[in-house]
């Protein structure tokens, strides 16, 4: 997720001090991470750099916290230009997962193990989200829903791939030899 | 509630149970996963006394069940348990209406009360609408409805599903998830539920994994 397009979109819905914008980012998105302080004010820097935003005129700063965001029209046509982009397609979880199963292959471990560990873990994640989802609005959906389906992918990969496991060994074991 | 223990079933050559075991406890939601031909479904029908396991216990409340005869076990799935199979069991003469009164009628519910309740139930799964079709008139997500409802409008103690969600759209899937989960937190029931969608196994509270006949023991995380 790109916290300063998440953050020049939050500022298209009006002004907002810095310690604002954290709190609607942590509120909508915290899905994702929430965003240290000094995460907020470095992005907002940058932003000011590029001229995406500017401080607003009618506040008058006294310290850091009484600073309030505009954006400015170049950062609302870079808001609309990433609104409308599309995402890498990228295999986030394999290459990590799939690195430790040949190397527990290669080492004789149990592979096996590491793919059931993660599977549960997969599941747990997906049960929370699912609880989440059932209780939640309909923005607690809609998010859940994203990750669930995403959390579902892995998983399918590492259930296959648990199936394999003994083809696997024999191509990573021929490999090492 | 339901304890299940080490139960095993051959048939003919082939071991489809080999020591599974399986607890459920009241208003617990159990997934059962894992790759096909492992001993799901054969697990669900010994659990649920269709099928006599060979070995092994099934207790239910306490009581042995795998040790009663047809007429006692039939008598127990009727009035305890409640069923959705991959396939619908609906009788295709009577209305969709009809098939989910009768196991309340079967159960000496007044004809114009069940019919009522199973209006009920229809209008909770969204299908107000196909209580006077005949199951050949519905649509595979309608009929998988319609067996839900069935299976549930007796107030079951223990439900037990195979692929519930089967021949559903993924918003419809999630529908029929949400009311199983919900009636096990509302009635206490005990719901068991086997499925290949990660998405159906994330609506228990926890899922167990056959493999070859048995359970397998689950990892910690
Ligand atoms: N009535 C039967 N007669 C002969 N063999 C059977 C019978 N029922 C099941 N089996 C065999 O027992 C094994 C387990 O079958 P079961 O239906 O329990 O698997 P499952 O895990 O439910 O698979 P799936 O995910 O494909 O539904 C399989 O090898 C199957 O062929
Ligand atoms: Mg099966």
């Amino acid at each position: 997720m790109s916290v300063p397009h998440t953050v020049l979109g939050l500022l298209r819905t009006g002004p907002r001090h810095g310690y604002d914008l954290k709190k609607a980012y942590d509120t909508r998105f915290a899905h994702a991470r929430p965003l240290r302080y000094g995460q907020i004010y470095a992005t907002l820097a940058r932003l000011q750099r590029d001229g995406l935003v500017i401080l607003d005129a009618e506040e008058p700063g006294q310290g850091p916290d009484r600073k309030r965001y505009v954006i400015t029209e170049d950062g609302a046509t870079e808001l609309e230009r990433w609104l409308h982009e599309t995402e890498e397609p990228e295999p986030y979880l394999h290459s990590t997962l799939f690195a430790k199963v040949v190397l527990a292959l290669l080492l004789g471990e149990d592979a096996r193990a590491t793919l059931d560990a993660q599977r549960a873990r997969h599941m747990a994640r997906m049960r929370e989200l699912t609880e989440l989802k059932r209780t939640g609005d309909t923005v607690d959906q809609l998010l859940s829903d994203h990750a669930l389906f995403h959390l579902e992918a892995d998983l399918r990969w590492i259930e296959l791939t648990a199936a394999r496991i003994d083809r696997l060994r024999t191509a990573v074991t021929a490999d090492a030899g | 509630m339901l304890h299940v223990t080490g139960i095993r079933k051959r048939f003919g050559q082939t071991i489809a149970l080999d020591g599974a075991s399986l607890d459920v406890s009241p208003g617990e939601v159990v997934a059962v996963v894992g790759p096909s031909g492992s001993g799901k479904s054969t697990l669900l029908h010994c659990a649920a006394g269709i099928l006599r396991p060979d070995g092994g216990e099934v207790a239910f409340d306490g009581r042995r069940i795998d040790a009663l005869g047809e007429g006692d076990r039939s008598r127990l799935r009727r009035t305890s348990f409640g069923f959705v199979f991959q396939f619908g069991q609906l009788v295709p003469e009577l209305t969709a209406a009809e098939n989910i009164a009768l196991p309340m009628m079967l159960g000496g519910a007044r004809r114009r009360a069940a019919l009522a309740e199973a209006r009920r139930w229809l209008a909770l799964l969204d299908r107000r609408e196909v209580a006077g079709k005949r199951p050949g008139d519905l649509s595979g997500g309608e009929g998988q409805r319609v067996a839900v409802a069935r299976a549930l409008v007796h107030r079951p103690r223990l439900v037990f599903a195979d692929e519930p969600t089967g021949s559903l759209d993924s918003l419809s899937g999630e529908h029929v998830m949400d009311i199983l989960v919900r009636l096990a937190g509302d009635d206490g029931a005990g719901v068991v539920i086997v499925t290949h969608d990660p998405r159906v196994a994330a609506y228990a509270q926890r899922d167990v994994t056959v493999r070859d006949g048995r359970v397998v023991t689950p990892v910690a995380a």
